[in-house]
């Protein structure tokens, strides 16, 4: 079944919302990042919670005029005009008032929200029929998506990723450094309402996939876990749409493989599965690899101070310096140096005279950057360098001489 | 008599001609944050081809004149020109180094990657980023001695390397005017010189370089005109006339022992 659903194969309604699911979390994944990396991730859900009241609105005019309240194009037209006041109004409270943007955000969600909630529970009263099926929008209901529900989420998915592809490089600017980015002559209010634009654009397309509770995830999980797996800017985006377009892929032929999974919180699980696995396992910045990195540079620095004290005829005190010492051959049962051990601490003495020499003068400032503790001199400085700081040394004791 | 010179057409022409001419001109700046004056009724004449410091006590208003002649900060009231003309037609022209502190340096790119981010005048939206830039960008860092340094996160860079960074990213930019805010603040003593031996070369080209400055005993090596403010304007001219023990105290009060002003005022 699963495998069937992750083909293509389960069927049109399922292949319909899978591949929507995919396109949708590949656009929310490369405009999410903007947001995340101009630290604005939570304008999202403020932009998510604010298109409630449109949806109760469009269908209350809908129906009054003696439309189908249902129609998908109106009720997403609807959630577009109040998501976009949600986000003028926390633009309004952050510019004009004290508040923060965090406590902006607070209150014009819950404001929104709770005005949605109160359309809709009016809209149930009402007798124009056809009201049934409005909660979908909360958390998303994939059952009954047409053809043309898909077709326009992959019309605006593709319209985002044209869009980010043409202000790639503002948009990274303004999340590096705003006032660099307005002194060369960028709009920095333009490019941040070009940038919510796109937010609220992926909001809109992915209410009827994921509902406006969890379309926040689709936009924040996935950057924050290309993050994990690089340093590079344009990398970051490009993993967020693939982490994205994964997270809706496989989460949506899940829910399809077995009855009465939710489509929405499905695709948001998987994407967390994602995140999780990344978390715990990226190279370099991933929680393995961090605390490999610390313990190889515990190990590091105890055998080093543990040389330096034997080189000096210092008695070594900590449990953990003396255990690297004798398991690697150092230093024997009774605390004593073996040959290999004074020589190897005779080394380290006079790699530490070296550095201080070299730290202390301004022409090796940059290789002086890179001491650690641990480096060599020979990893960083070349052998000529080398005889010039062994002369310093040596220097003064001959003229003393 | 020499006060005559002050009113008439004549010296109102040769006031003109100075703002038309001077890459950085303030007329009667205001700025003020929720009813507290920043800076208040600044006027200012950036003379072309020096290079000038901007020195006051904390609070006095120095970042913020900076931000002002930017367009980052909405004056009260004031006029600034860039070379005679509105700022909005002469940005091309200037080049900014922001405080090191006001971004994260966790930021997922390279040192070269945010060189580049100069070079965006040049290449818009869609330009293609060819080797000629890629040239250009390494140019930029080997003048502060950051090449080797062009594939580095710069999250792994010290302070005076950032800052040095900093520096690349406005060499990019190849303006005429360079502002810069701070850009001896927290860094080593190599870097320190690394960034005057530059600001002296961008001088020896003929641009213009405009510095808030913090440290008053390197103002009279470092630099020729100094603008002195604390909100308001406290003095203006070439260090040798305007950097004096009166400024000083004008500008510091308090702040400042009076042997120190005394030996900063005479090391000249």
């Amino acid at each position: 079944m699963l495998l069937e659903a992750l083909t293509f194969q389960l069927g049109y309604n399922a292949t319909l919302v899978t591949l929507g699911a995919m396109l949708l979390g590949g656009a929310a994944g490369v405009t999410g990042t903007f947001l995340f990396l101009r630290k604005r991730a939570l304008v999202s859900d403020a932009i998510a919670h604010a298109t409630l009241p449109g949806v109760g609105m469009a269908f209350i005019v809908m129906a009054a005029v003696g439309l189908d309240g249902r129609w998908l194009p109106g009720l997403l037209a609807g959630s577009a005009v109040s998501a976009f006041a949600g986000l003028l109004s926390v633009q309004w409270l952050v510019s004009r008032t004290r508040l923060s943007e965090d406590a902006a955000i607070g209150a014009v969600l819950s404001v929104f929200f709770g005005f949605g909630i109160v359309l809709l529970t009016v809209i149930q009263t009402m007798a124009t029929g056809g009201q049934a099926g409005l909660e979908g929008f909360l958390l998303g209901s994939t059952a009954g998506m047409l053809f043309a529900d898909a077709v326009l989420i992959a019309l605006g998915g593709a319209l985002v990723l044209a869009i980010v592809v043409l202000l790639r490089r503002p948009m990274t600017m303004m999340a590096f450094d705003p006032g660099f980015a307005a002194a060369s002559g960028l709009n920095p209010g333009r490019i941040d309402l070009a940038m919510m634009g796109l937010v609220l654009a992926v909001t809109v397309v992915g209410l009827k996939v994921v509902g406006l509770i969890l379309i926040v995830a689709l936009l924040i999980i996935p950057p924050v876990t290309a993050r994990f797996w690089s340093d590079r800017a344009d990398r970051v985006v490009l993993g967020a749409g693939l982490f994205g377009a994964v997270s809706g892929w496989m989460g949506a032929a899940i829910s399809a493989s077995a009855p009465d999974l939710p489509t929405g919180p499905i695709i948001v699980l998987v994407a967390f599965g994602l995140f999780a696995l990344s978390f715990a396992f990226a190279p370099s910045r991933g929680l393995a690899s961090m605390w490999a990195r610390h313990r190889r540079f515990q190990t590091g620095v105890h055998l080093r101070q543990g040389l330096l004290s034997l080189a000096q005829g210092q008695p070594i005190y900590e449990p953990l310096t003396l255990r690297l010492l004798q398991r690697r051959g150092l230093v024997r049962a009774d605390g004593v140096a073996t040959d290999e051990g004074a020589a190897r601490a005779a080394r380290a003495l006079m790699d530490e005279r070296r550095w201080d020499v070299a730290r202390a003068t301004p022409e090796f400032e940059l290789a002086a950057a890179r001491y650690d503790g641990l480096a060599r001199i020979e990893e960083v400085l070349t052998a000529d360098q080398i005889a010039g700081i062994d002369a310093r040394i040596a220097g003064p004791r001959e003229a003393r001489a | 008599m020499p006060e005559l010179q002050l009113s008439g057409p004549e010296a109102d022409a040769a006031r003109a001609a100075e703002i038309r001419q001077s890459p950085l001109a303030i007329r009667g700046l205001t700025v003020s944050y929720d009813q507290k004056p920043a800076i208040f009724s600044v006027d200012a004449t950036i003379r072309p081809g020096a290079m000038t410091a901007i020195v006051g006590p904390n609070g006095a208003g120095k970042s913020t004149l900076l931000k002002a002649a930017l367009g980052q900060v909405k004056p009260l009231s004031g006029v600034t020109t860039v070379y005679g003309a509105p700022l909005d037609a002469m940005r091309h022209r200037i080049a900014y180094v922001p405080q090191r502190a006001s971004v994260d340096w966790d930021f997922p790119t390279r040192v070269a990657d945010v060189v580049a981010m100069g070079l965006y005048r040049q290449l818009g939206l869609l330009g293609r980023f060819r080797d000629t830039h890629r040239s250009l960008v390494q140019a930029c860092l080997e003048r502060v001695g950051m090449e080797e340094f062009a594939g580095r996160q710069i999250g792994q860079l010290s302070g005076g390397q950032q800052q040095r960074v900093f520096l690349a990213r406005a060499l990019a930019q190849d303006a005429d005017l360079y502002l810069l805010d701070e850009p001896f603040a927290g860094v080593d003593a190599a870097t320190e010189r690394a960034i005057i031996d530059v600001l002296k070369s961008l001088k020896a080209e003929g641009r213009t370089v405009v510095a808030v400055h913090h440290d008053l005993s390197t103002v009279r090596e470092y630099f020729d005109d100094v603008l002195m403010l604390n909100v308001r304007k406290v003095a203006e001219g070439p260090v040798s006339e305007a950097f004096t023990t009166k400024a000083l105290e004008a500008a510091y009060g308090g702040r400042l022992a009076t042997a120190q002003i005394d030996r900063l005022a005479e090391a000249g």
